[in-house]
């Protein structure tokens, strides 16, 4: 039996691979069990009909368009993050970028789950590409958003095969069923210098061509609203605004996700303050850029007073909607800004809290944004009142814990931070550290 | 030597950029394909053509205009309900709904049908083209098509849209065997609508709602006739447009609805 030479790093990544403790089982079947109840609520849903919720004809969009555009606005995270920072050569950023393009797809995947739940008549879905017309922004969003998961899911793959080969030739020999599928995905890489020029090159190609998509994904999900004659929705600044507002909520979730696996995975020497601290400070920049986007949003309606733009304003200012507008602008964007602001705070566990703090508010921005304006009257008519009901909340419940079993079935198939990557990033650094060879098996 | 290099490389891994090519071409064989089946399903064909002998004849015939006369309305609702018995419409719809208003001298209602507007708004937001023109330039649903989406309904400004939340109940005084339907089956998951009774004015009836009006509030005829009439009166809509104020509702947002009203209070 010929023993195969691990570096300390690749031990570290791979652990996870293998190890199976109890609470990674505790925690898989919590989830599985908040996403079974959700099932069960979509089948209560399927058996008898929307009725279920609490949308009603006045508003007739609620939780499921609000978390459909909140998880399509985390996808941003993942790629956009990455992407640039890989076109701008920002080294600090290796550790983190498979995080945040795993974030991406599984994102994309659950937010677009959220759609086709809060169709009237899911079994016609076919028809969106039997009958589909281009001039329907829904189009836009069904073509922009298949390009940008297939272009998410290829970005995530790319990088990942220099690590696959390592894990086909290093993965314990009774992993059989997983070493075949190493094997298969490593796509017989044999980390030739021709190979490594073409690996590099594509994911240079794609880290470009993923940036526009991914802004036109936004861009066409805020043209939604932003296409209507409806008071809150018709507004110039829609797609920068929800742009803005994914790439924060995107990073936030970076930061979750990065605290997650760093303490579960023990993963200390490659997950660093710095990462923290770089990514808080990314996080602050989109902050000021959300609040001023805001502020021009909301001014500009209030100023002047127009009357079905007063009536819209009172719901969010003083109306049923206030608690959760005011908890937005002060708990999710200024409570976030400040924490960030002050150099002291910027540590692992202040940028954590308001990582939370802002994605908490960017779920609250979506609703406030939906709601609101379809429970302002158009008509001569009382204010609709919608509060989601208990099947709603369940599917919610499951969608995160999807999002959540997604990036757990992810950490324990594949090394959560680039084993390649860091290596080449470690012997770029002035001080080699001797590679200790150790031997498993 | 780049020659020497790249043999060696393609020894070394059977799959050099041979297989790779190979790859990136069925990719894009695959998202051509996918396209073009796109464009073909836009092409006319899929969509019905005009009948034999007809091409090239102006397709849109009538112009359906419906006038409401609001100083003859009482807000009785008794349009609603001859609507409602006419489309067997599921409880808790309105396809015509009377909201009421109050201004200084009290009290006045006002009918809402659908708009029927000339530029409307569901119509073009619908993805799957299941809200479109009829022939007549009505705005209609196929709701075999309809994908339950409820983007038309977030996009009509008149509220005029209702969807099926629930397996569509009848009420008690639908069960009449006598009577004739404008919809005989409703189903659960589709947004529905006034369709300016479609299948009345193709046998040159009134619309429900017009009949059922016991004020004689609600004028319905051809625009391109100028002609309308709630039943025992006949009028000229140029004349009444053009002598009386009437006005449409929401002018200000240009979806020409094809509904006028003459004011409450003159």
């Amino acid at each position: 039996m010929g023993k195969i030479l691990v570096t300390r790093l690749e031990k570290r990544l791979m652990l996870p691979l293998v190890r199976f403790g109890p609470r990674f089982w505790i925690f898989t079947a919590a989830l599985l069990a908040v996403i079974a109840w959700g099932a069960y609520a979509y089948s209560v849903q399927l058996r008898e009909g929307l009725a279920v919720t609490g949308m009603r004809d006045r508003v007739s969009w609620g939780l499921y368009v609000s978390t459909f555009v909140f998880f399509i606005g985390i996808s941003h995270a993942g790629t956009l993050v990455s992407a640039i920072l890989r076109v701008t050569h920002a080294e600090w950023r290796k550790p983190i970028t498979r995080l945040a393009e795993a974030i991406t797809a599984f994102a994309l995947i659950v937010g677009a789950t959220m759609v086709i739940i809060d169709l009237g008549r899911p079994d016609r879905l076919q028809h969106v590409l039997l009958y589909g017309r281009i001039e329907s922004p829904i189009l836009w969003d069904f073509i922009s958003i298949s390009f940008y998961l297939a272009g998410s899911l290829l970005y995530l793959y790319l990088p990942l095969i220099p690590d696959l080969g390592t894990l086909r030739d290093k993965m314990p020999r009774r992993a059989r069923i997983r070493r075949w599928l190493y094997s298969r995905l490593a796509a017989r890489w044999g980390d030739t210098p021709e190979q490594r020029a073409h690996l590099d090159r594509a994911i240079a190609v794609m880290a470009v061509l993923i940036i526009p998509v991914a802004v036109s994904v936004h861009t066409v999900v805020s043209w939604i609203f932003g296409m209507t004659l409806r008071v809150g929705w018709q507004s110039t600044i829609f797609g920068p605004y929800f742009v803005v507002g994914a790439i924060f909520s995107g990073i936030a979730t970076i930061i979750i996700v990065m605290a997650a696996v760093r303490w579960l995975f023990h993963l200390e020497k490659q997950i660093l303050p710095v990462h923290f601290r770089n990514l808080g400070l990314m996080l602050l920049a989109l902050d000021i850029a959300l609040m001023y986007f805001t502020l021009s949003e909301y001014l500009t309606a209030s100023y002047m007073g127009a009357s079905r733009d007063a009536s819209w304003l009172s719901l969010l200012a003083s109306g049923p909607y206030a608690p959760m507008f005011w908890g937005m602008v002060f708990g999710g964007f200024l409570a976030p800004a400040l924490i960030l602001g002050i150099t002291r705070a910027r540590m692992v566990r202040w940028t954590v809290i308001a990582a939370v703090l802002a994605n908490v508010g960017m779920w609250f921005e979506r609703y406030l944004i939906v709601v609101p304006s379809m429970a302002a009257p158009q008509m001569p008519t009382e204010v609709a009142t919608y509060w989601p009901t208990w099947v709603e909340w369940s599917i919610l419940a499951a969608a995160v814990a999807g999002f959540t079993l997604l990036l757990v079935i992810f950490s324990k198939l594949f090394p959560v931070v680039s084993i390649w990557e860091v290596q080449e990033h470690v012997s770029a650094l002035p001080k080699t550290v001797p590679a200790t060879q150790e031997a498993i098996e | 030597m780049p020659e020497s290099e790249s043999t060696e490389v393609a020894a070394q891994s059977p799959v050099g950029a041979e297989g790779r090519r190979r790859f990136l071409k069925l990719i894009a064989i695959g998202g051509g394909t996918a396209l073009a089946g796109y464009y073909l399903a836009q092409f006319p064909g899929v969509v019905p053509a005009p009948p034999e002998g007809l091409e090239g004849v102006p397709q849109r015939t009538r112009r359906w205009t419906m006038l409401i006369d609001l100083r003859r309305c009482d807000g009785c609702g008794l349009c609603t309900d001859a609507c409602r018995l006419e489309h067997n419409v599921a409880d808790g719809q309105e396809w015509m709904k009377v909201y009421t208003r109050t201004d200084n001298d009290g009290e006045f209602f006002l009918p809402r049908p659908c708009m029927h507007c000339e530029n409307a708004p569901c119509i073009k937001v619908c993805p799957v083209n299941a809200t479109f023109y009829n022939e007549d330039g009505l705005v209609v649903i196929d709701e075999q098509r309809c994908i339950g989406c409820r983007y038309c309904m977030a996009a009509c400004p008149y509220d005029a849209r209702y969807f099926n939340w629930s397996e569509p109940v009848e009420g008690d005084e639908i069960l009449s065997p006598t009577r004739e339907r404008g919809h005989e089956d409703h189903q659960r998951g589709v947004v529905e609508k006034c369709m300016f009774c479609a299948h009345r004015t193709d046998e040159g009836r009134l619309p429900a709602c017009v009949v059922g009006c016991p004020m004689g509030a609600i004028y319905f005829g051809d625009a391109n006739e100028d002609f309308l009439s709630n039943g025992p009166e006949k009028i000229r809509l140029s004349a009444v447009l053009a002598s009386q104020e009437a006005f449409r509702w929401k002018e200000e947002l240009g979806t020409e609805p094809r509904v006028y009203y003459l004011p409450a209070r003159r």
